[in-house]
C-alpha cells in the first residue's frame, strides 16, 4: 500500500507502510481555534429524515418499546438485504437490519435470552433456530453456567457481584473502524494474513491455536463487511477517497460491530479529527461546502441514533432507557501538545443543535483546560442547552493512553485499535460491608454467601474490629470476582468472539480487565459514621444486624472533609490491589472504576440498610457520587471530594454526575456559560476524571413525570451516571430517584 | 549560643504575659456556599455570616437573622477554606461576604477582604447597605475611627440590594428606614466603587412602576461605576425553611412573577 490515489493531497509516510491512524492523524489534522460561527444549519434532507425518525420513535415508545423485531434471520455482518431510512434523502446509509428500529435477533450471547427479548413484546421466535442454539451450537451463556461454581451462583443471586455479562455481549470493544476508510478492506486483510504467516511459526501451543483461530475469523468478517458494503452498492475494499466515502466506510466498519454484537456497550471510538482531515480536503478543492459537511456528519449521528438491540426486562432495569453507548469521543490535545480540535469536533456538538438533544450517540469532550476557549464556551453552551455531554479529563487519561484513546463505554478509555477492554460489571462494596459484620451472610436473603467468618457481635460497633473483618471480606469477595470475570472472558471469546471489530484492532493487541465498584458512597461513610459516630447494630432474633442506630454526627464524602475523603481513598485503592493480586484472564492489566449506571436502583432494592444510615433498599448513589442528602457544602466541595480520588487506581474511571439548576450557573447565557468552563476547568486541573453535567431545575424533571405527553419532552435528555437518556424512558422508580438526587441551586 | 538553664526557664515559663498579641477577631458565621455563580463575577466562594438588622418579607435565608452563629472562625481559617476551591475561580471569581449581613460584622470582613487582597483574591461584599444611623451622619462610612471606611477600600465589588427606593415601601419590606441604604449606595459611588445593584422583583409588593422609575433614576445617579442592575425573580422555595424555623411566612399566596413583568421590571431599572 505504498501510494493510492485516494491519498491525494495527505502528508506523512509512516501510515503509508503500516496500520497506523494515530500517525495519519498527526501529520494531517488542522486544529481550529475559531469560533462555532461558521457551522451550518441543518438541510432539508436533514429535516425530513430526523422527522421521519421521530416518528418512528413515537410509534416505537407507542408500542411499548419495540417497533419491530427479527425472529428467523440470525444477525450477521452480511445476513440483511439493504435497509434504508428514506433511501433518496441519506447520504450516509446502513441499517442493522432489513428496516429502521427493526431490531435484529442475536443469539450468541445466549439463546434463552434472544427468544424472552422476543416474547416480551410480543414477537414469536422461530422453533428452528431454538433448535439450532439449543441442541447444535452452545451458546456464551451456556457456557458460563455450565462452568459457575455454586459460590459464584449464590453470589451473583444475592447480587453481592452484579449486572455481569454473562447473558449478552461483554461490548466495550472498539474497532478502528476509521481503518476502513483510510485503508479499505483489501489492504487489512493482506495485514490480517501477514500477522497470519508470524502467528506461531507452525508451532502450536494453544495460545497459538486460538489466535490463529481468531485471526482467520476476523479475515473472514473483513470479507463479509465488502459484501455487507456492496448490497448499499459501495466497494470499500479501496480506500475512501473524498469525505462522504470517508464517513460511510468509517460507519460500515461500526455497523459491522452492531451487527453481531449486543454489547453493553458499543463505541464508535474518536472520529471527529479523523474524518476532518477528509472534510478539510473536500472543501479546499470545492467538492463539499460547510452545510454539505454538516449535513454528512448529521446523517452518520442520525444512524448513531438509530442502533438498537432486543432487551430483556430484567437487563433494561440495569440500563434503562434503552442505551448502546454508541460513545463518540471528539477533542482532546495530542501528545505534541496541540489542540485536536477540529471543525468537526463542533459539528458533533451542533449534531445537539440541528436535530436537537439525544442520548445517542454519547457524546464525549476530552476536556482540557488548554483546548481553545471558543471551542470549551460552545461544548458548555450545549450543555447547558441540552444536557446531552459529558467531559472527561484529557490530561490524566493521556498520560495512560496516549493521544489516540476513546472512550469504550461509559466512562472508560481504550487505545483505538491497539487495545482491548475486559468489562466486568460490578462488585458491591457496600454489601460488602454488610458481610463483614454479619459473617458473609446476605441481610436480605439469609443465605449464607461467603463463607462462614465470624460475626461482629458488639452492640456498638468498634471500627478496628469492623476494618479487621471488612479486609477479610474484600479479600474474599475480590477473589470471587476475579476469578467469575476469567471465567466469563474466557467463554466469550470462545462462544462470542467479537471478529468484526478484532479485525480493525492490532493481532497482537493489550488487553486491560476492568473491574468495577458499586455502593462506593455508602461502603465509605458508613465507615466514617462507624469511627467518627456511635452506630448500634439493631440484630434480629437470630442475631443478623438488619438495622443500624446512629448517634451523633460524622464526616461524609462529598464535602471536601478529608477525614471521610480519605476513607473513600483508602477503600478504592486497598480494593483493585485486592484484585491486582490475583490471575488475570489472557494476562490483561486489572483496572476499577467507580461506576453504576442505572443499575444503582436494582443494587439499592437488593442491599440492606447501611450503618450511614441509608434505609434498606433505598437507591445506592450513583458511580462515585457521595450520598444522597451528603452534600453540605455545595458543588465544588462535593467535586473536590470527588477529585481527590486517583484516577491511578481506578483507571476504568471514576463517574460523577451533577445537576445544576440554570439559575445557579448565573444570571444571563453568558454567565452561565462561563461558570460551567470555570467548573470543568477547575474539576480537572484537580485531578478528576469524569463528570456529566445536567442543567435544569427539579420542577422540569417532575413536570416531565407527570405530563410525558408533552412534545417538548420527547427529546428530553438527561445524564445520568456514565450515558444519557431521554428521561421519559426512565422507569417512574428511576425517574423519582434522579429527582430526588441533589440538584445544585442557590437558594 | 547555647541555650542556658536560665533561657530555658524562660522559655518554658515566660513571665505573665504584658504584650499578648489582640485576640483574633472571629466570625460569627451561618455557613459556605462552595459554588456562587450568581453573587459577583465569576465562580465565587459565598461566606454567610450571621445576624441581620432587616426582616425583608422574601427573605430565603431567614435562618441567617438571629446572631447566635453556626460556627466562629478566624478571618485566616475563612481564606484558607476558600482557597480550596481557587481552581475553579476562573480570572474574575473570588470571595463574596453575604448574610445576614455583613456589615455588622465590619472588623472581620475587613481583615478576611486583606489577607485575600494579598493573595490577589477577588473580593465581593453582598449587603442591604443598612447600617444604623447612617441616614444622620455619612461620614460614619469615612470617618478612620469606624470600620467602614476600611471595609469599603477593601472590596472589590460592592453587591447592593436595593429592596425600594420609597422609604415608606422600604420599611414595609424591610422593616427598616431605607435612608442609610441610599446614603451607602451614594458614598460607594463617590469612591467609584465598583457596583451591581440588584432589585427583588415580588408581584404587588416591589413590583410597583413608580418605584421601578424612582430606582432606576437613582441608579443612573450613581454613575458609570455601576456595573450591572439586575432583577431577581421572586421564588417561594423559602417556604420550607420557615416552616421548619416556625416562623410565619410573611408572603403566603405571593407568586413569582412572569418572564413579562420581569422584562418590564428590567426596562424600568435600566438594566442592560
Amino acid at each position: 500500500m505504498l501510494d493510492n490515489e485516494a491519498w491525494k493531497g495527505f502528508k506523512g509516510d509512516k501510515w503509508k507502510t503500516r496500520i497506523d491512524v494515530r500517525n495519519f492523524i498527526q501529520e494531517n489534522y488542522t486544529p481550529y481555534d475559531g469560533d462555532e460561527t461558521f457551522l451550518a444549519d441543518a438541510t432539508e434532507a436533514t429535516d425530513r429524515l430526523w422527522g421521519e425518525l421521530q416518528k418512528l420513535q413515537k410509534a416505537e415508545r407507542a408500542k411499548g418499546g419495540v417497533l419491530d423485531m427479527d425472529t428467523d434471520v440470525v444477525s450477521d455482518i452480511d445476513s440483511h438485504p439493504a435497509g434504508y431510512l428514506d433511501k433518496d434523502l441519506e447520504k450516509i446509509v446502513g441499517l442493522q437490519t432489513d428496516r429502521p428500529l427493526k431490531r435484529a435477533f442475536m443469539p450468541y450471547g445466549g439463546i434463552k435470552m434472544a427468544e424472552e427479548a422476543c416474547t416480551t413484546y410480543g414477537y414469536t421466535p422461530s422453533p428452528k433456530l431454538h433448535e439450532i442454539f439449543t441442541r447444535y451450537r452452545k451458546t456464551h451463556n451456556q457456557g458460563v453456567f455450565d462452568v459457575y461454581t455454586p459460590e459464584m451462583r449464590a453470589a451473583r443471586k444475592n447480587k453481592i457481584i452484579t449486572g455481569l455479562p454473562d447473558t449478552y455481549g461483554r461490548g466495550r470493544i472498539v474497532g478502528d473502524y476509521r481503518r476502513v476508510a483510510l485503508y479499505g478492506i483489501d489492504a487489512l486483510v493482506a495485514a490480517k494474513k501477514a500477522d497470519m504467516v508470524h502467528c506461531g511459526y507452525g508451532s502450536m501451543p494453544e495460545d497459538v491455536c486460538r489466535l490463529r483461530e481468531e485471526v482467520a475469523e476476523q479475515i473472514k468478517a473483513l470479507e463479509k463487511m465488502k459484501t455487507m458494503a456492496a448490497t448499499y452498492g459501495f466497494d470499500i475494499s479501496r480506500p475512501a477517497a473524498n469525505a462522504r466515502e470517508a464517513v460511510q466506510w468509517t460507519y460500515f466498519g461500526y455497523l459491522s460491530a452492531v451487527k453481531t454484537q449486543n454489547g453493553a456497550a458499543m463505541s464508535i471510538g474518536r472520529i471527529s479529527t479523523f474524518l476532518d482531515i477528509y472534510i478539510e480536503r473536500d472543501l479546499r478543492s470545492g467538492a463539499l461546502d460547510e452545510k454539505g459537511a454538516q449535513e454528512l456528519i448529521d446523517h452518520l449521528v442520525l444512524h448513531l441514533r438509530m442502533v438498537k438491540f432486543a432487551r430483556i426486562p430484567s437487563y433494561n432495569e440495569l440500563f434503562s432507557g434503552d442505551p448502546v453507548w454508541a460513545t463518540l469521543s471528539i477533542a482532546g490535545l495530542g501528545s505534541d501538545g496541540r489542540s485536536m480540535v477540529t471543525k468537526n469536533c463542533f459539528r458533533i456538538l451542533h449534531t445537539l443543535e440541528t436535530m436537537g438533544p439525544s442520548p445517542e450517540p454519547n457524546i464525549t469532550v476530552l476536556y482540557s483546560r488548554r483546548l481553545p476557549k471558543t471551542f470549551r464556551d460552545y461544548a458548555a453552551k450545549i450543555s447547558i442547552k441540552t444536557s446531552s455531554i459529558q467531559y472527561e479529563n484529557d490530561c490524566v487519561m493521556r498520560r495512560v493512553w496516549g493521544d489516540d484513546y476513546a472512550i469504550c463505554c461509559c466512562v472508560s478509555a481504550t487505545q483505538v485499535g491497539k487495545e482491548i477492554q475486559f468489562f466486568g460489571a460490578r462488585a458491591n462494596l457496600a454489601k460488602c460491608l454488610l458481610y463483614a459484620i454479619n459473617g458473609g451472610m446476605d441481610e436480605k436473603t439469609r443465605v449464607q454467601v461467603a463463607p462462614e467468618f465470624p460475626r461482629i457481635t458488639s452492640a456498638v460497633l468498634d471500627y478496628d474490629e469492623v476494618m479487621k473483618r471488612y479486609d477479610v471480606m474484600m479479600d474474599w469477595l475480590a477473589s470471587l470476582y476475579v476469578h467469575t470475570l476469567n471465567l466469563i472472558h474466557y467463554m466469550h471469546d470462545k462462544y462470542y468472539y467479537e471478529a468484526a471489530e478484532m479485525a480493525l484492532i492490532d493481532t497482537n493487541l493489550r488487553r486491560t480487565f476492568a473491574t468495577g465498584i458499586a455502593g462506593f458512597s455508602h461502603a465509605v461513610d458508613s465507615l466514617a459514621a462507624i469511627r467518627y459516630a456511635k452506630v448500634e447494630a439493631v440484630r434480629d432474633e437470630s442475631g443478623l444486624a438488619v438495622d443500624y442506630k446512629i448517634t451523633g454526627d460524622f464526616p461524609r464524602y462529598g464535602n471536601d472533609d478529608d477525614r471521610a475523603d480519605d476513607i473513600a481513598k483508602w477503600l478504592l485503592r486497598e480494593f483493585i490491589d485486592k484484585v491486582r493480586g490475583h490471575h488475570i484472564y489472557r494476562n490483561a492489566e486489572p483496572t476499577t472504576s467507580i461506576l453504576t449506571i442505572t443499575s444503582n436502583v436494582v443494587y439499592g432494592k437488593a442491599t440492606g440498610a447501611m450503618p450511614d444510615g441509608r434505609p434498606a433498599g433505598e437507591p445506592l448513589s450513583p458511580g462515585a457520587n457521595p450520598s444522597y442528602g451528603a452534600e453540605m457544602n455545595g458543588l465544588l466541595a462535593s467535586l473536590n471530594s470527588v477529585a481527590k480520588l486517583p484516577y491511578e487506581d481506578a483507571l476504568d474511571g471514576i463517574s460523577n454526575t451533577q445537576t445544576i439548576h440554570p439559575s445557579a450557573l448565573g444570571n444571563t447565557e453568558a454567565d452561565r456559560v462561563k461558570s460551567l468552563v470555570n467548573i470543568l476547568d477547575g474539576y480537572f486541573d484537580k485531578g478528576a476524571h469524569h463528570l456529566n453535567v445536567n442543567v435544569f431545575g427539579t420542577e422540569k424533571l417532575v413536570d416531565a413525570m407527570e405530563h410525558p405527553e408533552k412534545p417538548e419532552y420527547a427529546n428530553f435528555t438527561i445524564r445520568v451516571s456514565g450515558y444519557a437518556v431521554k428521561f421519559i424512558d426512565l422507569t417512574r422508580e428511576q425517574q423519582m430517584d434522579v429527582i430526588k438526587r441533589a440538584c445544585h441551586k442557590c437558594l | 549560643m547555647p541555650v542556658t538553664s536560665a533561657c530555658y526557664r524562660f522559655l518554658k515559663h515566660p513571665p505573665a504575659a504584658t504584650r499578648q498579641p489582640p485576640a483574633a477577631i472571629k466570625g460569627r458565621i451561618h455557613s459556605f456556599e462552595t459554588f456562587g455563580a450568581a453573587d459577583g463575577p465569576g465562580v465565587r466562594f459565598i461566606v454567610f455570616l450571621s445576624g441581620c438588622p432587616l426582616r425583608c418579607a422574601y427573605c430565603h435565608n431567614p435562618d441567617t437573622w438571629a446572631s447566635p452563629p453556626a460556627f466562629e472562625q478566624e478571618p485566616r481559617e475563612v481564606l484558607d477554606r476558600a482557597l480550596r476551591y481557587r481552581a475553579y475561580w476562573g480570572e474574575d471569581g473570588g470571595i463574596t461576604v453575604s448574610g445576614g449581613e455583613p456589615l455588622l460584622q465590619p472588623e472581620f470582613v475587613s481583615e478576611l477582604f486583606e489577607l485575600a487582597g494579598a493573595e490577589g483574591i477577588s473580593t465581593a461584599l453582598d449587603t442591604s447597605g443598612y447600617v444604623e444611623g447612617a441616614a444622620d451622619d455619612v461620614s460614619i462610612f469615612s470617618n478612620p475611627l469606624r470600620p467602614y471606611a476600611k471595609l469599603l477600600s477593601l472590596a472589590d465589588v460592592v453587591i447592593l440590594d436595593i429592596k425600594a427606593f420609597d422609604a415608606d415601601l422600604h420599611r414595609r419590606v424591610t422593616g427598616r428606614s431605607g435612608e442609610p441604604m441610599l446614603a451607602f449606595a451614594r458614598h460607594c459611588a463617590g469612591m467609584g466603587k465598583r457596583m451591581w445593584i440588584r432589585r427583588v422583583l415580588v408581584p404587588g409588593l416591589t413590583d410597583g412602576e413608580a418605584d421601578l422609575r424612582a430606582t432606576g433614576e437613582f441608579v443612573r445617579s450613581l454613575g458609570s461605576c455601576v456595573e450591572r442592575v439586575e432583577v431577581l425573580p421572586y421564588h417561594d422555595f423559602a417556604i420550607p425553611k420557615y416552616e421548619r424555623l416556625g416562623i410565619p411566612y410573611p408572603l403566603r399566596g405571593a407568586v413569582p412573577p412572569t418572564p413579562g413583568q420581569v422584562a418590564a421590571a428590567r426596562s424600568l431599572l435600566g438594566a442592560g
